[in-house]
C-alpha cells in the first residue's frame, strides 16, 4: 500500500493508506484525531474542516496521499497547552454550540475566515462566510455571536 | 467510494501519458470528483493530480486578454486585482460560487470539465467568448459545452488554462439554489464594440446563449431592451427546485439584473 507522511499539529506522520483514503479517514482512524467530524457525504457541511498549509479544507473531500509533505492543522492543534484558543473559548464563553458535532469545523472555518477577512468581521460578513458550515441543531445565533467574540479576543491579543 | 491508484505526475506531458491509461481521471480541488465517486455515481481506476503542477496555475493579463491556468482556485479569481480591474463581473461569478472552503479548492478547469448543467464558470467562458487552451489545441467556448456533463474534451485531454478577452463591460446574476449555491438561473452578459454576449446556465442541459437577448441589447445595452423577451421553457430543466417555466422567466429576469449591474 502506498505510504503517506505529512505534519499534522507540528508532528510528524506517517502511515498506509489506499489511494482512495480521505484526509477525515487518516485523521481519525490511523491518528485517532477524532475531533475533525463527518457530518455528510456530499461536502456541503463543513464538519471536516481543517487547516491544509494553513488553508481552510473540507477534509472529507481531500485524499490523504495528495497531503503528501503538507502542513495540517485540526481542532487538536489549536490550544496552547491547556489553555484554549480564543476562538475556543469564545464558543464556550457564549455557548455556541448545542450537541456539539459541528464546532470544531465551525471554529476552523472560523479561523481560516480571519485569514481570508482580517480581524474587522461584522455580523453580516460572519454569517455570509459561514455558508460552508451546516449546524443541524440550528443554533446559529449563538455561533455568530461567538465568531464575533473570538475574532474580537484575537484581535486584542494581536 | 471504490479503491483507485493515486498518481502525481511531475509535468502535463506525464499527466498526459499517465491518462492514456484506462479510466484514469485528472483531479484537480477534488470538489466535484471525489463527491461522484463517494455517491458511486462514477468510478475510476485511478486519478492524475494536477495540483502539483505549477504552470497549471495562476493569472496574468496579456495585453486584451486575461489568462486564468486550469488550476486555479475560485478564491484565487475572486480576489485576484486582474481579475477585479479587467473583468470584474468574473471576480463576483467566481465569489458566488458554492461556498468558502470550496472556493478554497475548487478549480476553474474541474468546474468546465464537469460542465454541470448548474455551474458558473460555463456562462463566462460562453459570455465572454473565452478559449479552453488544452495539452492538445485550443477550443472556442462556443464549441466547449456540448450536452449535460458533457464537453469536447477527449479522454485524457487535459485543460491547462482559460483565455478570457477583456470586454467592455460585463454583468453577472445569479439566482441562487440556497442550499447547493448552484445556479437555478445564472447569466453573464459582455459588451464589447462589435458584439453583445448573453449566456445563461441552470436552465437547460447546458450553458446556452439567449440570442434574442443579444440582438435587443446590441441594440440598446440597457434592462429596458429587454421588455417583451421571453424564453420558450419547453425542454428546460425542471426539478424539485424550480420548474422549467420558472427557470425560463428567471433566465430572462436574471438577464436584466447582469445588465443593470454591468461595468
Ligand atoms: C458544496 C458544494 C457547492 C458547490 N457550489 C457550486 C456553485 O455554486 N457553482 C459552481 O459552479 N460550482 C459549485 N460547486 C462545484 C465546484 O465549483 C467544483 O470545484 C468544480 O465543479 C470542480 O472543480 P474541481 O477543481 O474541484 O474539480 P475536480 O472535482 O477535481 O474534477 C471535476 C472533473 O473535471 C475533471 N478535470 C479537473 N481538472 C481538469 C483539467 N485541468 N483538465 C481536464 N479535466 C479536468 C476531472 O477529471 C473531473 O471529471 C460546488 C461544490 C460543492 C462541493
Ligand atoms: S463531512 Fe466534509 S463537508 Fe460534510
Ligand atoms: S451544535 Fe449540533 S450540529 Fe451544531
Amino acid at each position: 500500500m502506498p505510504r503517506v507522511s505529512l505534519t499534522v499539529n507540528g508532528q510528524t506522520v506517517a502511515g498506509e493508506v489506499e489511494g482512495r483514503t480521505l484526509l477525515v479517514q487518516f485523521l481519525r482512524e490511523h491518528l485517532q484525531l477524532t475531533g475533525t467530524h463527518v457530518g455528510c457525504d456530499t461536502s456541503q457541511c463543513g464538519c471536516c474542516t481543517v487547516h491544509l498549509n494553513g488553508i481552510g479544507v473540507k477534509s472529507c473531500t481531500v485524499l490523504a496521499l495528495a497531503c503528501e509533505g503538507a502542513q495540517v492543522t485540526t481542532i487538536e492543534g489549536i490550544a496552547e497547552a491547556d489553555k484554549l484558543h480564543p476562538m475556543q473559548e469564545a464558543f464556550r464563553e457564549h455557548h455556541g454550540l448545542q450537541c456539539g458535532y459541528c464546532t470544531p469545523g465551525m471554529i476552523m472555518s472560523a479561523l481560516d475566515m480571519v485569514r481570508r477577512k482580517g480581524f474587522d468581521l461584522d455580523e453580516k460578513t460572519i454569517r455570509h462566510q459561514l455558508e460552508g458550515n451546516i449546524c443541524r441543531c440550528t443554533g446559529y445565533h449563538n455561533i455568530v455571536l461567538a465568531v464575533q467574540a473570538g475574532v474580537k479576543a484575537m484581535k486584542a491579543r494581536g | 467510494m471504490y479503491d483507485f491508484n493515486y498518481h502525481q505526475p511531475k509535468s502535463v506531458a506525464e499527466a498526459g501519458k499517465l491518462l492514456a491509461a484506462d479510466n484514469q481521471k485528472p483531479l484537480a480541488g477534488g470538489m466535484s470528483l471525489l463527491p461522484t465517486l463517494k455517491l458511486r455515481l462514477n468510478r475510476v481506476d485511478g486519478v492524475v493530480d494536477l495540483a502539483a503542477l505549477a504552470d497549471l496555475q495562476g493569472i496574468r493579463r496579456e495585453g486584451d486578454t486575461l489568462i486564468i491556468g486550469a488550476t486555479t482556485p475560485h478564491a484565487m479569481v475572486a480576489t485576484s486585482a486582474d481579475v477585479q480591474q479587467a473583468i470584474p463581473a468574473l471576480a463576483k461569478l467566481a465569489e458566488s460560487i458554492g461556498d468558502p472552503l470550496v472556493r478554497n479548492r475548487g478549480t476553474i478547469g474541474g468546474s468546465i470539465a464537469h460542465a454541470d448543467p448548474g455551474a458558473d464558470y460555463p456562462s463566462a467562458v460562453l459570455g465572454l467568448g473565452a478559449t479552453v487552451v488544452t495539452n492538445q489545441r485550443q477550443i472556442a467556448g462556443d464549441a466547449f459545452f456540448t450536452g449535460l456533463f458533457e464537453t469536447a474534451l477527449q479522454p485524457g485531454e487535459i485543460i491547462t488554462a482559460v483565455r478570457f478577452p477583456i470586454p467592455e463591460k460585463s454583468g453577472h446574476a445569479k439566482l441562487r439554489q440556497p442550499a447547493s449555491r448552484f445556479a437555478i438561473a445564472g447569466v453573464f452578459v459582455s459588451k464589447r464594440a462589435h458584439e453583445v454576449r448573453v449566456a445563461v446556465t441552470g436552465v437547460g442541459p447546458h450553458v446556452f446563449r439567449l440570442t434574442q437577448a443579444e440582438a435587443a441589447l446590441a441594440k440598446s445595452f440597457a434592462p429596458a431592451a429587454l421588455d417583451g423577451i421571453t424564453l420558450d421553457a419547453a425542454g428546460l430543466n425542471s426539478d424539485i427546485h424550480a420548474s422549467n417555466v420558472y427557470r425560463a422567466n428567471a433566465a430572462v429576469e436574471m438577464t436584466r439584473r447582469a445588465v443593470a449591474a454591468a461595468s
